[in-house]
């Protein structure tokens, strides 16, 4: 379900934004517009959608106007133009009252630099959108300890912010946004300010928590890598444009130009691409009961060098034979079930390629792949998952 | 040549006189109650810090220094504080502190939340700076002449002017505190949607006290400094005893006085100093 829709979403910075407005609605670009104007347009007409429960990524590097537009979406920021709806109502028609409401009830908002109040305490910090809202004192303690103990800082509720460590700080931060329950999270730049192990732990911990939570998110990041493995979708925003939104694997495969190319160059495809989008679905299944001289035909018939030892009901893999297995069997008198490997791998289908390969080295076949019920439904060769890493 | 020519006689101080007349006749009252105002909260002041014992009085900054500070400087402002009083001083100290207590407080109370309005307001702020400019350009001796239009002779007027004088640097460090709160903090605390008044006492105060007790501390100092030059418009207390000693080029007497004037300005200085390093946070 559609949670949050943004219809061509402008904000220019300057003292007389709106002429500026006309000006890029004549079709001028950026530098133009700086050059005439020496108004600096920090998005210029953005749409796209959040899906309910969904993370989505919006990727840029700096001065791709990333911060300026999440800071759109809870207006801290103030659209030049455009519509931000959030469940089908234009936040930018709210009075004061009503977008104080907004920000109390649906929207929190985790920062870069922490944003935290140095004069409180973790737990005073975690309260404070509690206390904006007129919560009463025990119920918000309650609450807020609570809070503490699901991003693992139980115990240091009384302790200054100034004697936490960054990754400590950022933990306050969720916490106390996720103290409003609010529907909607808008995560800027979160975990850049950390090192690179804690901020590990942070991704970890993040997609724990929102396994269980479910929660709307919108994480900005210049991180490719982070994009690519918290973001169910990501949008890659450039000079203030939309170049491309789509699901990790999506702008894998067809990045829409050479920027994204170049985007992802860095990125390490073995955490991103899974076993579903490299495997063959084209599969040789020979059944256990069949005999060995049958499957021999089947498998020399077909192009394939094994086959997957399945049973017809289930369609569970058993093992996996190739030709030199089945003459033995035929030369011995033996079943299929006699001859067959059972040191197959076999994987689900959304595995990543990383642990596939960490897996793979340990058999000679093709790597199997089973869904949910642990049916046969794709195989992948040595060969695409070496091709999928580059 | 060297005489300025005398063809326009600008009677610029008759006009002032009569709009000040204007101003206590036909608004006696206003000015009425103002004076009753002060005067009370004076008296009040007097009556309290007068009733408390020396030796109580003398405890009490020996504990504050000990505990703000450290044993050396509770035990360093209580020798002041003797001597004071040795040198016979101990009224007139009490007197001059009761009235810089006073013009301190009415300081506060219009100064903070004009420096807060100030910080909030760019228009009010355009307005509010060159005035204070010009306060603080201004010789402490100027705001006499107000004061005594406006209400005569006597400690009111001393009070007044007082105030005045001890005004801008409460006003300015408010208003510099509040601007300087650190833009994160106060966008983390706008997206919980509080309103004005909840980021206000919530975030902004506790974050600019450091600040604005810097503010404190020298609004308290330059109270102090008036507080000596109005004893000429008859504020009692120490001031006024300079003032004597000054008339009668008595030496011993202006030292005397001269010198519990210091030591009572180092303990003020130094304990609203260290009052407000209480309020400093760790980022």
């Amino acid at each position: 379900m559609e949670k949050i829709r943004v219809e061509n979403l402008t904000k220019i910075f300057g003292k007389h934004p709106h002429k500026a407005l006309e000006e890029l609605k004549k079709g001028k670009n950026r530098e133009e517009i700086f050059n005439q104007t020496h108004h600096t347009v920090g998005i210029g007409g953005v749409s796209f959608s959040v899906f309910e429960g969904e993370t989505f990524v919006i990727m840029g590097l700096s001065g791709s106007g990333k911060s300026t537009l999440i800071r759109c979406l809870n207006l801290l920021n103030k659209p030049t133009d455009g519509k931000i709806f959030v469940d089908d109502e234009n936040i930018l028609d709210y009075d004061k009252k009503r977008l104080r409401q907004f920000r109390q009830d649906k929207i929190a908002m985790v920062f870069q630099h922490f944003g935290l109040f140095s004069h409180r305490t973790v737990l005073e910090n975690v309260q404070f959108g509690l206390e904006v809202k007129g919560m009463e004192k025990e119920e918000r303690r309650t609450k807020s300890l609570e809070m503490l103990k699901a991003v693992g800082l139980e115990g240091w509720e009384d302790h200054m912010i100034s004697a936490l460590s960054g990754g400590m700080k950022q933990r306050v931060g969720l916490a106390r946004a996720l103290a409003n329950e609010p529907e909607i999270i808008l995560m800027d730049e979160p975990f850049s300010a950390l090192d690179p192990l804690i901020r590990r732990d942070m991704h970890t911990e993040l997609l724990d928590l929102q396994a269980k939570l479910r929660k709307t998110i919108i994480f900005i990041t210049h991180d490719v890598n982070e994009a690519f493995k918290l973001g169910d979708r990501i949008a890659v925003l450039k000079d203030g444009e939309m170049v491309q939104i789509g699901t990790p694997e999506e702008i894998l495969e067809n990045p829409a130009n050479e920027y994204i190319t170049n985007f992802i160059e860095d990125i390490d495809r073995s955490r991103v691409i899974k076993a579903e989008n490299i495997m063959r679905r084209r599969v040789l299944k020979i059944g256990r009961n069949t005999s060995a001289k049958i499957a021999l035909e089947i498998l020399t018939d077909s192009d394939f060098d094994h086959g997957f030892v399945t049973d017809r009901e289930n369609n569970r893999i058993h093992g996996v034979v190739d030709a030199d297995d089945l003459l033995r069997a035929i030369k011995e008198k033996l079943s299929i079930e006699a001859v067959m490997h059972t040191n197959f791998v076999a994987v689900r289908e959304d595995t990543y390629v990383k642990e596939i390969l960490e897996i793979a080295s340990e058999t000679k076949y093709p790597v199997a792949v089973i869904n949910e019920q642990g049916q046969y439904v794709g195989r992948i060769q040595r060969a695409a998952l070496l091709k999928s890493l580059v | 040549m060297n005489q300025f020519p005398d063809i326009y006689d600008l009677n610029a101080g008759d006009y002032v006189e009569d709009f000040v007349k204007w101003l206590t006749t036909d608004h006696m009252a206003v000015f009425d109650s103002i004076r009753d105002g002060i005067l009370a909260f004076l008296l009040r002041m007097q009556s309290i810090i007068s009733f408390i014992p020396w030796f109580v009085v003398i405890g009490l900054v020996f504990f504050a220094g000990w505990r703000l500070k450290g044993v050396k400087s509770g035990l360093f402002y209580t020798a002041m504080l003797l001597t004071i009083g040795f040198l016979g001083y101990w009224n007139d100290t009490l007197l001059t502190i009761s009235v810089v207590l006073t013009a301190v407080i009415i300081s506060l109370l219009i100064g903070i939340p004009f420096g807060i309005l100030s910080a909030n307001y760019k228009k009010m702020d355009n307005i509010v700076r060159p005035v204070l400019d010009a306060m603080q350009t201004m010789p402490s001796f100027v705001y006499l002449i107000p004061a005594i239009m406006l209400f005569g002779l006597g400690m009111v007027p001393a009070v007044f002017a007082t105030t005045i004088y001890a005004l801008p640097p409460v006003i300015r460090l408010t208003t510099l505190a509040i601007n300087s709160v650190s833009r994160d903090m106060i966008e983390a605390a706008e997206s919980f949607g509080p309103t004005a008044w909840q980021a206000l006492i919530k975030v902004e105060l506790p974050q600019a006290m450091p600040t604005i007790m810097a503010g404190v501390n020298q609004t308290t100092m330059m109270a102090m400094a008036m507080v000596v030059v109005s004893s000429m418009i008859g504020a009692k207390g120490l001031g006024y005893s300079v003032l004597i000693a000054i008339n009668r080029t008595d030496i011993a007497m202006g030292f005397e006085a001269g010198i519990s004037i210091v030591f009572l300005a180092i303990i003020i200085d130094r304990l609203t100093q260290s009052i407000g390093d209480r309020f400093k946070y760790e980022e």
